[in-house]
């Protein structure tokens, strides 16, 4: 089931949704409609951080068009004391995103919602509510949160026993770490920031809701989970899960952005209190004010050698902002950073940071990044110091089959080093830079990355048409082109054409439990119940061309989409085909289909080692990306093409968080570039064609070998371009974006 | 408010509506006439998600008033394939996994095939620049530069061979 | 809610009639790709829109007969570019108005807005200056002429008078050996606002530049003509020391501000750097004019 005589398994088939993807006509959260429909807005605070003293809705409720108004009073509380989990989300925390309660956290932060009967009269409505604030002192960078005489967001919050925006710490621990960097002959120790960065999907979050007469309440929505979505608002609106429908809307990109909910607790309430189905659609401004960026971050990383090239000890402290409530991604940054590397002594501690932010949300191998970032930089270092080659340091110390990471797990067969050797053959790394143009330098940078990959839960139900055609339903909402290698897997598996099979994403009502598409577990998970679910579909298939035969099941085998005896010993038949095995189901035992929901194990971590080449413009301190080639085990490349994508993908946002993404702040705590124009994602005219290398090393815990491969892109990616920026200019940076007046100011400094 | 009646043509078709002065042509086509395959993904003009053709030029559809589109042609992403078959743009994308989430994808196509229309045989450059207006934030662009270069070369092809068909 | 009107007058009698008589309220519409943004941004509210596209004079692009170019303010930039002289005689024009936003922008937006938006970066104002272009503008007092450079009053402001709108820019005749040229410095490649804009068009005679006009923007509150930078080219060969006085004179020119986009002194060293290089491609236009 795992080789390269695959006939669909590895095939670049079209996807199953491309079709209404290409015309205009698949169906985003915003494109719905229903009869007597009405529009929900969000009232958001102008201020960082105030106290909330009252809201006074009258004026609004009273405007004609006006259907309802909801405020913190409508939003499920929950009590401080103890943490409400739901996946790792703490719904004491997302209860105050979804809606300030005491006090308005960011400026942006939701602080009512009405429904009106047009958009003009719902923005007209926000602006009747009269709320009145008390202005606090508010406080956005990391360290001046951390100062003594720090404004606190939360009294609750208490950190070695004293008030603290510190919300939490982690650490890994592996060996002596003092023994270790005893046992160095170079170390190298740097400190480094990071911005802010969004997600950037280009949908911005849109939800339908109707809450009928009954109860019954139906959401439409864009998410990475529908059965989150169904968790959450059930939780916040204190409905039960039974009574909520959450129909996953095809979904404009989320990356992340996506696994929490903002939209569908108010818009349910708000359909609850009209009697009328309420759409709600943020604008790219709320988007870029109110939902959840990743973590602006500071780090200290300190890596030790001996001079033959051995790492002997890595010690990292990660500081994290998680915005204006708990939450920040400092497993990714503590426990990805050094994972890449047998190191015998390993100190790795995150702390979770709170300011007058929007709420940090997961964004692709969430931390991950910041953590790689620095270590990989100092790593560079290192290998310069010993003056070895910065690809020969890493292979030297790569994590293998055996070594232990200080995050814990000792890691089965994986094929880290296979990306770096990969690398080292590869025509970019042995191609010489080339001259630049007069005024410009140009420099090669490397580094590498871990993501943790996931399993976990997932269902799937494989039914066979009465015409002999399949139907597979799964619970992950399709982001990136997983039902297209779910149709690869199943055709092989059956034996049938691929066209032949149909792909849908169930709703929480028509699937069983599924969790969501997030930490590069959709394709590894949804495979594994899949196959189970076409394994039994065989099965039964098999049984029912035995009854039809007369004999014992087990001398029935199924090839080619086709059951036929095991030998002639067996009984001389002509094969059943699937379609006339399904036009005799009747008669053989009823309807052909089979389901399975597991909780998935084995997501093996995944690895990658990227190049990049850089161009630099050292009058204005611009830098271009000229050449960019990614080497990542991904385990099989069920389609292939998907998987380039991710990669590609990766690789430019990457790109993007190394150049020139960032969240800018005002005096007052606003975000002064909250749309496409100032906040600069990568334009088509910015970016080289990005060359992924796949390298297929099976995972063995799985059927068709899958690793997670859609977070470990953008891992490497900001390392090799700050390392080709060094190689090209000759000085390091330590923050991020290598934006043109830092770079200059760099340059002239 | 006083709403205005608008006559004009989408996708070759006489199309009319009442619309609010202030409302764009995004939420005309979005909202009374139904066509949401023009997407909004900034409202600005900065994404190139709601792109459209007005009189065979490209736009934002975001940034035009519906009102304007009185007398004029529209195309939208929903006029691309013809009755028989997808244009080879569209085709051309499927075959080469060029979208990912999809949600760019009808403004991308749009401003490719004005692209194509202007310039049969675009540079890398060219394919890159021409659709600087469109932001994608999934695939990094290289499949879409890759495609688009690709349905060029096809649909050059295919112009010069019909000659010779035709003789 | 305020009403909104929208009028599309086929004469410009009537749109400045229209226009003077709103007081105030009335916003011109053109490309609307400045417009439509800041009426959704809630920035601006109009009360009534004047759409000027229906007017004959403003949608026109005309050689003059002297050589020169009449182009109406309306025009957008993916017209000019499709006319096929202008671009030859303006190249360093064309590419100013050719960057303002996308190719889908550029369906839409047209040098009037770009002007009377009266941004400070607007890309086409410093390739207009530096071209000398001189303004139409018609009101209620009937027409009048004014440099390119005299429109901006300040960011968002222009020096029209109320019911004044503007109708079209004429670029001169050019001497023999002259040549244009706009570059503007942006993060990405595309989609931004300029950071510092630069236009310059000289004119050659025997490699000694005899005429200079050079335009800078988003270093001031508005577009800059910068007479020194011009003086220290003329009667250069554009050598070395020339090139670097006219470079300081265009630092010494920028009156910038930090913002999200670039700080103080990013645009002041910015400004000399363009300068030099802008210079490079318009004196190599006027050499193979």
């Amino acid at each position: 089931m795992n080789d390269m005589t695959n006939k669909w398994i590895g095939q670049r088939t079209i996807r199953p949704d491309g079709a209404e993807k290409v015309t205009g006509r698949a169906a985003y959260a915003a494109d719905t409609t229903m009869p007597g429909m009405i529009w929900g807005k969000v009232l958001r605070s102008p201020h960082a951080h105030a106290v909330i003293r009252s809201i006074d809705t009258a004026k609004a409720e009273a405007l004609p068009g006006v259907k309802a108004v909801v405020t913190r009073a409508d939003i499920v509380d929950f009590p401080l004391d103890k943490p409400v989990m739901l996946g790792i989300q703490d719904m004491r925390w997302m209860s105050r995103n979804v809606m300030a309660r005491e006090k308005a956290l960011f400026h942006g932060h939701p602080v009512a919602a009405v429904a009106a009967t047009s958009e003009s009269i719902a923005a007209e409505a926000l602006r009747l509510i009269e709320v009145e604030y008390e202005v606090l002192p508010h406080v956005i960078e990391i360290d001046d949160a951390l100062r003594p005489d720090a404004p606190i967001l939360h009294d609750f919050l208490r950190f070695e026993g004293k008030p603290s925006n510190i919300a939490g710490k982690l650490e890994h621990k592996l060996g002596n770490i003092e023994a270790g960097f005893a046992e160095a002959d170079v170390v190298i120790e740097r400190s480094f920031t990071t911005r802010p960065v969004h997600q950037g999907y280009i949908e911005p979050h849109a939800c339908l809701v109707s809450v009928a007469a009954d109860g019954k309440t139906t959401i439409w929505s864009s998410s990475q989970g529908q059965f989150m979505v169904r968790a959450m608002t059930a939780l916040l609106t204190g409905l039960p899960q039974s009574d909520i429908r959450a129909i996953p809307a095809e979904i404009g990109g989320g990356f992340g952005g996506k696994t929490i909910i903002y939209l569908e607790p108010l818009a349910t309430l708000l359909s609850k209190k009209s009697g009328r189905p309420v759409k709600m659609v943020m604008s790219r401004e709320e988007v870029m004010r109110a939902s959840g960026p990743t973590s602006g971050s500071k780090s200290t990383v300190k890596i030790g050698a001996t001079r033959d090239g051995r790492l002997v000890a890595a010690q990292g402290t990660f500081w994290l902002q998680a915005g204006a409530l708990p939450g920040s991604p400092i497993r990714g940054a503590a426990g990805c950073g050094f994972a890449p590397y047998t190191i015998p002594n390993v100190v790795a501690t995150g702390f979770d940071v709170v300011s007058n932010r929007s709420k940090v949300a997961a964004y692709r191998a969430p931390g991950a990044p910041i953590g790689a970032y620095a270590v990989e930089c100092v790593i560079d270092e290192v290998a310069e110091a010993l003056g070895m080659d910065p690809l020969e340091l890493r292979l030297k110390n790569a994590a293998r089959q055996g070594t232990k990471a200080a995050h814990g797990p000792v890691y089965p067969r994986i094929g880290f080093m296979e990306t770096i050797e990969a690398a080292q053959a590869h025509p970019h790394y042995n191609t010489p830079l080339g001259e630049a143009p007069a005024g410009r330098l140009r420099g090669r940078g490397v580094a590498s990355g871990f993501w943790f990959n996931a399993g976990g839960e997932s269902s799937a139900q494989v039914n066979i048409t009465e015409d002999g055609n399949v139907v597979v339903t799964t619970g992950h909402p399709d982001i990136g082109g997983s039902r297209a290698s779910i149709a690869n897997i199943t055709a092989e598996l059956l034996g049938i054409d691929y066209k032949r099979v149909s792909v849908l994403i169930g709703d929480t009502a028509t699937i069983g439990y599924s969790n969501l598409t997030g930490g590069s577990r959709v394709l590894f998970a949804s495979a594994m119940v899949v196959t189970q679910s076409a394994e039994k579909v065989i099965t039964s298939l098999k049984e029912r061309a035995a009854k039809i035969w007369k004999i014992d099941p087990e001398a029935v085998a199924w090839e080619n989409g086709e059951a036929r005896p095991v030998s002639e010993n067996a009984g001389r038949f002509p094969p059943l085909s699937l379609a006339e095995l399904a036009a005799r189901a009747t008669e053989t035992g009823g309807p052909i289909g089979a389901g399975v929901q597991l909780n998935t194990t084995g997501a093996e971590g995944g690895f990658a080692t990227h190049l990049c080449d850089v161009e630099v413009d050292v009058d204005l301190g611009i830098v271009r990306v000229l050449r960019y080639t990614s080497f990542q085990d991904v385990g099989r490349a069920v389609h292939p093409s998907y998987v380039e994508g991710q990669m590609q993908g990766g690789a430019a946002q990457g790109i993007g968080w190394a150049l020139n993404e960032e969240y800018i702040y005002d005096r007052q705590g606003r975000v002064e570039n909250a749309g496409f124009l100032d906040y600069r994602m990568p334009v088509c005219s910015d970016l080289p064609m990005l060359d992924a290398v796949m390298i297929e090393v099976p995972n063995p815990k799985h059927p068709q070998g899958v690793r997670g491969v859609g977070e470990v892109p953008l891992v490497p990616p900001l390392a090799a371009v700050a390392n080709a920026v060094h190689d090209a200019l000759g000085k390091r940076f330590y923050a991020l974006p290598m934006s043109p007046p830092r770079v200059l100011e760099r340059l002239e400094g | 408010m006083a709403k205005i009646h608008v006559t004009t043509t989408v996708n070759g078709e006489p199309v009319e509506f009442l619309c609010e002065p202030q409302q764009s042509m995004l939420d005309v086509l979005r909202g009374p006439l139904g066509l949401t395959g023009s997407k909004e993904g900034c409202g600005s003009g900065d994404c190139g998600a709601c792109s459209i053709t007005l009189d065979g030029r490209l736009i934002c559809s975001c940034l035009m008033l519906a009102v304007e589109a009185e007398g004029h042609e529209i195309g939208t992403i929903e006029g691309m394939a013809s009755g028989d078959g997808l244009h080879p743009l569209q085709q051309k994308f499927l075959e080469m996994a060029a979208l990912q989430c999809g949600i760019c994808t009808p403004g991308v196509l749009i401003a490719a095939r004005a692209l194509l229309e202007k310039n049969p045989d675009p540079t890398e450059t060219e394919v890159r620049f021409g659709l600087a207006g469109n932001l994608c934030r999934c695939t990094g662009y290289d499949k879409i530069v890759r495609a688009v270069l690709e349905t060029a070369a096809e649909m050059r092809g295919a112009k010069a061979e019909m000659p010779e068909a035709v003789r | 809610m305020t009403d909104i009107r929208y009028l599309a007058p086929g004469t410009l009698d009537e749109a400045v009639g229209a226009y003077a008589a709103a007081a105030g309220a009335a916003r011109i519409l053109a490309g609307g790709t400045d417009l439509l943004v800041q009426m959704r941004a809630g920035v601006v509210r109009p009360g009534l829109i004047v759409d000027i596209k229906k007017i004959a004079e403003m949608t026109t692009i005309e050689e003059t007969p002297e050589g020169g170019f009449r182009i109406g303010a309306a025009v957008s930039g993916a017209r000019l570019a499709e006319h096929p002289r202008f671009g030859k005689v303006w190249p360093g024009v064309l590419e100013g108005i050719n960057l303002i936003g996308s190719k889908q922008v550029q369906g839409r937006a047209s040098p009037g807005g770009n002007l009377c938006n009266a941004s400070p970066a607007g890309d086409s104002v410093p390739a207009m200056i530096a071209a000398g272009a001189v303004v139409t503008i018609q009101g209620p007092n009937g027409r009048r002429q004014m440099p390119v450079e005299a429109v901006p009053a300040g960011p968002g402001r222009t020096n029209l008078a109320p019911g004044e709108i503007l109708v079209s820019f004429t670029l001169p005749p050019q001497p023999a050996g002259t040549g244009d040229a706009y570059l503007r410095m942006i993060p990405r490649t595309e989609m931004d606002i300029a950071v510092v804009g630069c236009g310059a068009c000289i004119t050659l005679e025997d490699g000694v530049v005899t005429q200079a006009r050079i335009g800078l923007g988003a270093v001031a509150p508005t577009p800059l003509l910068v007479g020194p930078a011009a003086a220290a080219l003329i009667g250069s060969r554009l050598e070395e020391a020339a090139l670097a006085a006219a470079a300081a004179a265009c630092s010494a020119a920028c009156r910038p501000i930090d913002d999200k986009r670039g700080t103080i002194a990013y645009r002041t060293k910015v400004a000399g750097v363009l300068l030099r290089r802008c210079v490079a491609i318009a004196a190599d236009r006027a050499g193979r004019a």
